[in-house]
């Protein structure tokens, strides 16, 4: 199979995932939509990998996996703190801090 | 010439110089500190320092007496003012025949004034510190007179600017006064500038103050600069001595106590322009041109100062007018070179007799009067004040220059010394001093005949008091009759065998001039004139009553009334320009330098408060714009490398 069909995939989950971003206003499905994009990339560095013959790109997923997983541990607890004390997750309601 | 500058240590009898400074400088220290605790005898304290430094003074004059003409220099040495390396001031005082005569004139004077004070201010709750001011002014006036150097002159000249600021608003509680003290103060302060500039430079020149290297170093130094040193002395005695163009402030000294006009503003401070000329003869012999500009500046304000003196009806006004113009006889005669510092000098303890006699007359007339000073309100006086009417009487025989009097012999002497000048300029300055002669007859028979003849023209003052005229008390009287007694005999004693002349020629040189046409010609032609003006004014005043009311007058009436516009001149051409300016700096200041600086800040602000908004706090628009950042940055890495 030829692999540049996988960087066509990556490139469609990404830009999946960065509309999900701009769109919606669910704070979890915002931030299931970052993992989207997180996961878009991944499979470019490992495609890469493959076509390229080297293991840099996987190592690096591994990386994004480590760092993403630790994300979505902090990023989940603010989302629950949130909707506990404001019961609305819908990131426009969050806008106290601005000008 | 004078022989050179070489005084002899003071030793003896001299070593007393520092006491007669001393004694009213104590008196001045103990009614100052003591406060209220010595009101009930401050008065007999001021009097008590006053004649004792009299006393003192009068001893040295006799010690100085008995010694040979070469020997009557001293030099006492105080001590160290300013002891730093490379630079020295001394306190010393410097006694000889020039000063003596100042020391007896301010305290002989001074001791009258104060005796005169006790009855004058006796129902001035404020008694105490006026004499604690006198006996200040005293020491300061004696500090000036008997300096041995510029610098500790000019620690003198100050002193006496201070006490004259602080007796003219004494009254300070009336805004007159007040305004007139800060205006005496501000117009001298334009003088010292001058003074200071004329030390400072001397001391570049000579490489010291002190009146030896100065005297003997001129011969040495260039004739630009010591017409510079000549005409910055000569601001600095315009300024103290009233005279054109910092005439200004005496008219207005007159807020202050008649006592204070008669001591520092006519017989004493004012002169002292007179004495700092004198004692600078060696500078002025040496730059003719300074001498120059004093001839003229006495001329130009003796003619002020008698025309001044016409219109006013203010009698204290009248007198300070008079002042004036005395005074410029003393400038002019001063400038005329060794023909005339005799006779300057002469003039000054002249006029010092005469012109206090006639403000204390004064003073004692405003006393009987509920203290109005407009003539106009008095009139036949003579009855009912026969001591002050014969004093005041005797005061202005001197005056105009009647013969025995004193003015006589001082104020002729200055005519004959004006003529002697020679050429066109001892013409000028010769019929100037006739003509002042005139018209110095004309405004005193003016002030006699309104204030002692004719009608009464009394009126009550705001109160409805009626004014009931009596003879001061003793206390007063006095004084006055001892200053009488000066102004009749003083000029007929110094011209008796030339005594003045030989007592001083040591100090300024002297040289008899030679007059253009006989001697008699000129006598014959200054009684004429003094006739002619005693004459003029008696038809104006005493033939006809006088008006209770000023008349409108002619136009020369009306600015003389004014002191001759010269108000309005400072006015315009000081006050307004100076008003200008500061507005335009204001301006400047506030529209560009402040205006830089706060439209700086404000278009910060304002443009921060307008990014500010770009916070929305919409965590999607944040997204947005890095995304769109990301894909910028993007886009031109590309672009580069494309």
């Amino acid at each position: 199979m030829n692999p540049a069909n996988y960087l066509y995939l990556s490139a469609i989950l990404f830009t999946l995932g960065a509309l999900g971003v701009l769109i919606r206003r669910n704070a979890i499905v915002v931030f299931m939509c970052i993992e989207l994009m997180l996961n878009a990339a991944n499979l470019a560095f490992v495609t890469f990998a493959r076509m390229r013959g080297a293991l840099d790109g996987q190592i690096i997923a591994f990386f994004t996996m480590v760092v993403a997983a630790a994300e979505v541990v902090v990023g989940l607890a603010i989302i629950i703190m949130v909707f506990r004390t404001r019961r609305s997750a819908s990131v426009d309601d969050a806008n106290l801090l601005k000008y | 010439m004078p022989s050179s500058y070489a005084p002899l240590a003071a030793t003896g009898t001299f070593a007393l110089i520092a006491w007669v400074i001393a004694i009213p400088l104590a008196g001045a220290a103990i009614l100052l500190l003591g406060g209220r605790r010595t009101n009930r005898f401050g008065h007999l304290l001021g009097c008590a320092a006053s004649v004792g430094s009299f006393v003192l003074g009068a001893v040295l004059f006799f010690a100085l007496l008995g010694k040979p003409g070469d020997q009557r220099s001293y030099d006492q040495h105080v001590y160290t003012w300013v002891p730093v390396p490379g630079f020295s001031a001394d306190a010393g005082f410097h006694l000889d025949q020039l000063s003596i005569i100042f020391v007896l004139l301010i305290t002989g004077v001074g001791s009258l004034i104060h005796i005169y004070s006790v009855g004058y201010m006796a129902h001035d709750e404020q008694r105490r510190k006026f004499f604690a001011y006198l006996n200040l002014f005293l020491a300061a006036m004696l500090v000036l007179v008997l300096a041995d150097n510029y610098l500790l002159l000019y620690a003198g000249w100050e002193g006496v600017g201070l006490a004259s600021y602080l007796l003219i608003g004494f009254w300070q509680h009336k805004p007159s006064a007040a305004v007139a003290a800060k205006k005496a103060f501000i117009v001298n302060r334009v003088g010292d500038v001058g003074l200071s500039l004329a030390v400072m430079l001397m001391y570049t020149t000579f490489g010291s103050f002190a009146f030896g290297p100065v005297f003997n170093g001129v011969s040495g130094a260039k004739t630009g600069t010591l017409t510079a040193i000549g005409l910055l002395l000569l601001l600095g005695a315009c300024g103290k001595s009233a005279q054109f163009p910092l005439q200004s402030w005496l008219g207005d000294a007159m807020e202050g106590p008649t006592p204070v006009s008669a001591l520092i503003h006519a017989a004493t401070m004012v002169t002292a322009g007179v004495y700092l000329i004198v004692r600078s003869n060696a500078i002025f012999d040496a730059a003719p041109n300074a001498r120059l500009v004093v001839t003229i500046v006495g001329a130009v304000t003796l003619m002020l100062g008698a025309i001044i003196g016409c219109a006013k009806d203010d009698i204290k006004k009248a007198l300070a007018g008079s002042t004036m113009s005395q005074i410029g006889y003393m400038v002019l005669a001063a400038g005329l070179g060794p023909i005339g510092y005799v006779f300057a000098i002469m003039h000054l303890v002249t006029h010092g007799f005469f012109k206090a006699g006639l403000f204390l007359g004064a003073g004692s007339v405003m006393h009987g009067m509920n203290d109005d000073v407009n003539m106009r309100h008095y009139g036949a006086l003579r009855k009912f004040m026969p001591w002050t009417y014969v004093t005041f009487g005797l005061g202005y025989l001197a005056i105009i220059g009647c013969p025995p009097f004193s003015g006589y012999w001082s104020k002729d002497k200055i005519i004959e010394a004006a003529f002697s000048q020679g050429g066109t300029s001892g013409w000028i300055l010769g019929c100037t001093t006739l003509l002042g002669a005139l018209i110095t007859a004309f405004y005193m028979t003016r002030v006699m005949l309104m204030t002692f003849f004719g009608q009464k023209r009394w009126v009550a003052d705001e109160q409805g008091h009626e004014p009931h005229p009596h003879e001061s008390p003793w206390v007063m009287v006095v004084p006055m009759a001892v200053l009488a007694v000066g102004s009749v005999a003083a000029g007929a004693l110094f011209s008796y065998h030339s005594a003045f002349v030989n007592w001083l020629e040591p100090v300024t040189g002297h040289s008899d001039g030679r007059l253009p046409f006989s001697d008699a010609l000129l006598q014959v032609i200054t009684l004429a004139v003094v006739a002619l003006g005693v004459a003029y004014a008696w038809s104006l005043y005493g033939r006809q009553e006088v008006p209770a009311q000023a008349p409108a007058g002619a136009f020369a009436t009306r600015a003389a009334r004014r002191d001759l516009y010269g108000d309005a001149f400072n006015e315009l051409v000081f006050m307004r320009t100076g008003q200008y300016l500061t507005r335009v700096l204001v301006y400047f200041d506030l529209k560009g330098v402040d205006g830089a600086v706060n439209g700086i800040a404000a278009g910060l602000g304002g443009s921060s408060g307008r990014l500010r908004r770009l916070q929305t706090g919409f965590v999607r628009s944040y997204a947005l714009s890095m995304f769109g950042g990301a894909t910028l940055l993007i886009a031109a890495l590309l672009l580069v490398r494309g």
